[in-house]
């Protein structure tokens, strides 16, 4: 037995006849080919496979494909424009807060949605976003940090952020 | 004839071996980004786990449920009918009887067969099979019908010894012959001091939890197999895998591209690889295994529990006399190490000690190397003891530690290339504000109670051969660099490229650092035991200076003038002294003509009489709610000498990765056994296994280091800071509990609970 879906995965329709148990996370790495969303535990526990569906933080390892049919998801690989990364890709990368980079995209993505409603987070509200998702290895330093970093780049129009560049 | 003569010189190229550290590097010592940085946010980085191979099949093990179980009857007709399925594999084959060999750091144990129908352990493998997609893999596991014989189990060191438990294996429950060390006189030792204090710790089973779980990718081609896997160690998996499936070593090609975390879990051959590479083989298409995050608690690694019996004596003065240390480790089914004791022996200075390790099995996943192992456990133990004696002689904690700083190692005598131990207590109490800290207390009606403590640390590493790098100069000024040190996601890539640039003078992104891979690079050590820069370093630091000593060679003939005269600077050839015109090396007709220079580089044998080790101390401040029991870590510093600092962000990033690290084996971390009735493990998940939060770590988080500009440990002066971050962190906040509370937790993790019982505890003895 299949469903056929429709998910809208960084901008592109992606039409699929899927088994109604397929996980999202499967279906973006499986029929997308969109291997960025990471897999960590598939019980909601660690975020790495964390996405936006309709521009909220979901994560993609307890939503199944068919709920997500109709809807419009955005992966990692769906936040830079060209070349260019997105300011929260930069601020990761500047500010160290990554070593292996396997919950990165996830840590990404949640922060994502952050700064969507909350542009110029504190320390604990920073924490209290990113409590979903974990990180072995960086001890969260500097993944605090790359947020702030992204903020401050975020609160800039664009034209003085390609110009600082 | 000038070919002959640079390969002639090449041969004896001793300059580019004896090397001294940099004095004023210009890239070496920089907070520089990550090189592969891009990969990581971008979501481009390939780990295994994304590997997607044209016709590739999906696997699924399954699994023991019991700790301890003979398999009486496997029925896999059922399975086999199932949709999607292609293969399986399981005792009935031939392959299950494949022994597994064990690294090269656990000489010997009973043999490890693949699929052993004496189950010993919960998660011990039966049988596995290659489906068409991953979830007809998992329907089929369930149609798999498997006859049990549960076996009486043993789940804890202090019972496998006594008569009447259960035996693992026809060898007995010991792993190996106690070992003991001793100097001085115990007796004399203990007669001499002033105090005495005797006390029993414990530390719990750790799981390592990397994000990224473990997995395989096999495909052959032909006899020639290729196996994708996230590890520290290339050519370990290589040389185990071509001996357990009696290949030649060539027909095996190990791939380590991206890991997803590892902290010593992922360094050596897994029984999943194994069975990766026997599906691929009988369905002669690519399989990926991948573990989950409940497999890979159960079997793919941990930090030993430990049950640490101490008694030491010291003098009014502060002078250690004495410390008798015996630990007894579980390591879980089969071979691996649990040591603690002998670790303390190379702490201190201190003239009798007796230590003694045994390591027993128990029905349970086997223990692998976890950062800073058995250092961990010896610290918590021996830290805490050393705050025991300060206060029971009334001698701040910082100020007996100094007292016992060792000259030399204390076990071998030989002397340190550099030792900053005394500084790093000292700078670090400096910075934290210490000695006001330690006044400072809540007042006594308040139920959060603010305490401070300290712990210091020694970790020793080691460089030197056998490892070859090349460093590939192109003439448009570009470089590649071939190593087969993994990047475990601890930056070995990024310093690597920096001590490129640093070398040859070419901006980092013209440098492309290759993936581990045993079919494309050398010889390497694996990465781990914090040696990757002390290998690493001076390989790459050697195999880039013989590139530039051969393109000045070139520059030289060309320019007709010596080499001597000319330096590489920016990509250009510039003279040293007169101002003249840089040359772009594409302008060099001979280096256009060979296309490429390679440089080759070993890393340089260890100094000799010498030995080279990190330290570091490390500072903690907790709230106790004495009424909750609940412990927060509002502060954390770190004082470190690693020798130099490659890079400031990742260096920093090792250490408070490995104090958070810390907080979850001194707070949280705890494998739960079911102790009364199954024997399982009833919290392999992440939802009961608590890792430190964003939420649950302090923000205020500070990293010192001392240079002690080593010019003896290697050509890069560095020593090394993956594993010791790690090590004094549980009993800093050990020691911080008792100076808020004045009760002293000898078990980890402190738990909530714990802290509780304690308390009621000594509310009732009052």
């Amino acid at each position: 037995m299949t469903r056929n879906v429709a998910i809208t995965v960084n901008g592109t329709e992606r039409r699929a006849s899927v088994e109604p148990r397929l996980l999202l996370v499967h279906f973006l790495r499986e029929n997308a080919g969109l291997t960025g969303t990471h897999i960590g535990c598939e019980t909601s526990l660690c975020g790495a496979c964390t996405v936006l569906m309709d521009g909220r933080a979901v994560k993609s390892c307890t939503v199944l494909a068919v709920q997500a049919d109709g809807r419009q998801v955005t992966t990692v690989e769906g936040l830079a424009s060209g070349d260019q990364l997105h300011p929260i890709q930069e601020g990761f990368w500047e500010e160290h807060g990554l070593q292996c980079g396997f919950c990165t995209p996830g840590m990404i993505m949640c922060s994502h949605d952050l700064l969507g409603h909350n542009s110029n987070p504190s320390d604990g509200e920073i924490r209290e976003a990113l409590n979903g998702n974990i990180c072995r290895c960086t001890g969260y330093q500097n993944i605090v940090a790359a947020v702030k970093n992204a903020a401050r780049k975020m609160s800039k129009p664009i034209a003085a952020r390609a110009g600082a560049r | 004839m000038k070919q002959t003569e640079i390969s002639s010189e090449r041969n004896s190229s001793t300059d580019a071996q004896n090397l001294e550290p940099w004095t004023n590097p210009t890239v070496v010592g920089k907070p520089l980004p990550r090189v592969d940085g891009y990969e990581r946010v971008s979501g481009s980085a390939i780990y295994p786990a994304d590997l997607i191979l044209p016709d590739m099949l999906h696997a699924a093990i399954l699994r023991c449920p019991h700790p301890h179980a003979i398999v009486k009857n496997l029925n896999t007709e059922a399975a086999r009918k199932s949709p999607g399925v292609r293969a399986i594999v399981s005792s009935a084959d031939p392959e299950g009887k494949l022994v597994i060999p064990y690294p090269w750091w656990v000489p010997e144990g009973p043999p490890v067969l693949l699929f052993d129908q004496h189950c010993r352990y919960q998660g011990e493998e039966v049988a596995a099979l290659a489906a068409d997609t991953p979830y007809q893999a998992y329907d089929a596991l369930r149609l798999m019908k498997v006859e049990y014989e549960e076996l009486s189990h043993l789940l804890h060191a202090q019972d496998a010894l006594k008569p009447g438990q259960p035996l693992l294996h026809n060898t007995g429950n010991l792993v190996r012959r106690p070992d003991t060390y001793q100097r001085g006189d115990l007796a004399k030792g203990f007669g001499e001091a002033d105090v005495l204090v005797e006390e029993t710790y414990e530390t719990s089973c750790e799981i390592h939890a990397t994000v990224e779980t473990h997995v395989a990718v096999a495909r052959w081609e032909g006899e020639q197999l290729t196996v994708w896997v996230p590890t520290q160690a290339i050519y370990e998996e290589q040389k185990s895998l071509a001996a357990t499936l009696r290949l030649p070593v060539s027909s095996v090609r190990v791939i380590s591209q991206y890991v997803g975390g590892s902290f010593g879990c992922k360094a050596e051959l897994s029984k999943h690889t194994l069975i990766a590479a026997l599906l691929a083989r009988k369905t002669r298409r690519p399989v990926k295994l991948a573990l989950s995050r409940e497999e890979s608690f159960l079997c793919a690694g941990n930090r030993p529990p430990n049950v640490m019996c101490l008694k030491a004596g010291a003098k009014k003065d502060g002078s250690l006399t004495a410390l008798e240390f015996t630990n007894l480790g579980a390591v879980g089914a089969y071979a691996d190490w649990a040591d603690a004791a002998g670790w303390a022996a190379g702490s201190y200075a201190c003239p009798n000690i007796r230590t003694q390790d045994t390591e027993v099995y128990i029905n349970a996943g086997k223990a692998r190397a976890f950062r800073g192992p058995g250092a961990a456990q010896s610290a918590w133990a021996l830290e805490q003891m050393i705050d025991m004696l300060a206060d029971k002689i009334g001698m701040d904690p910082v100020e007996f530690r100094l007292k016992n700083v060792p000259a030399t190692h204390p076990r071998t005598g030989e002397p340190y290339t550099s030792i900053e131990l005394r500084e790093c207590l000292l700078k670090g109490a400096e910075a934290f504000g210490w000695t006001k800290a330690r006044v400072a207390r809540a007042s006594s009606s308040d139920p959060v109670k603010r305490g401070v403590g300290v712990a210091s640390c020694r970790w020793i590493t080691e460089g030197g051969p056998p490892t070859t790098v090349i460093v590939t100069l192109f003439p448009d000024g570009s470089a590649t660099l071939n190593m087969a040190a993994a990047d475990q996601g601890t930056g070995t890539k990024t310093i690597m490229a920096m001590v490129v640039a640093e070398e040859l003078g070419i901006p980092l992104q013209k440098i492309h650092v290759e993936h581990a891979d045993t079919g494309t690079t050398q010889y390497g050590k694996s990465g781990g035991g914090s040696h990757s820069v002390m290998v690493y370093a001076p390989a790459v630091r050697a195999a880039a200076a013989d590139v530039k000593r051969q393109l000045l060679e070139i520059a030289a003939g060309e320019l007709k003038r010596p080499a001597i005269e000319l330096s590489l600077k920016d990509g250009k050839i510039v003279p040293v002294r007169e101002p003249g015109q840089p040359k772009n090396l594409s302008e060099l007709k001979d280096l256009t003509r060979r296309e490429q220079i390679a440089g080759i580089g070993h890393p340089p044998p260890e100094p000799k009489g010498r030995l080279i080790a990190s330290f570091g101390a490390q500072f903690a401040e907790v709230e106790v709610n004495v009424h909750t029991g609940e412990i927060r870590v509002i502060r954390l510093l770190a004082c470190h000498d690693s020798g130099r600092v490659m890079n400031p962000l990742t260096h920093e990033s090792q250490i408070f990765g490995g104090m958070v690290m810390g907080i979850g084996f001194a707070l949280t971390e705890q494998r739960v056994l079911d102790d009364h009735q199954t024997g399982r493990m009833v919290n392999a998940n992440w939802h009961d296994y608590k890792i430190p939060t964003a939420k649950d770590v302090p923000f205020d988080q500070l990293c010192l280091t001392i240079d002690p500009k080593d010019a003896e440990c290697n050509s890069a002066g560095a020593k090394g800071v993956g594993e010791i971050g790690t090590v004094p962190t549980a009993p800093a906040i050990a020691n911080a509990v008792y100076h808020a509370t004045g009760i002293r937790v000898t078990q980890a993790p402190i738990s909530p609970m714990q802290m509780l019982a304690l308390l009621a505890a000594r509310r009732e003895a009052r």
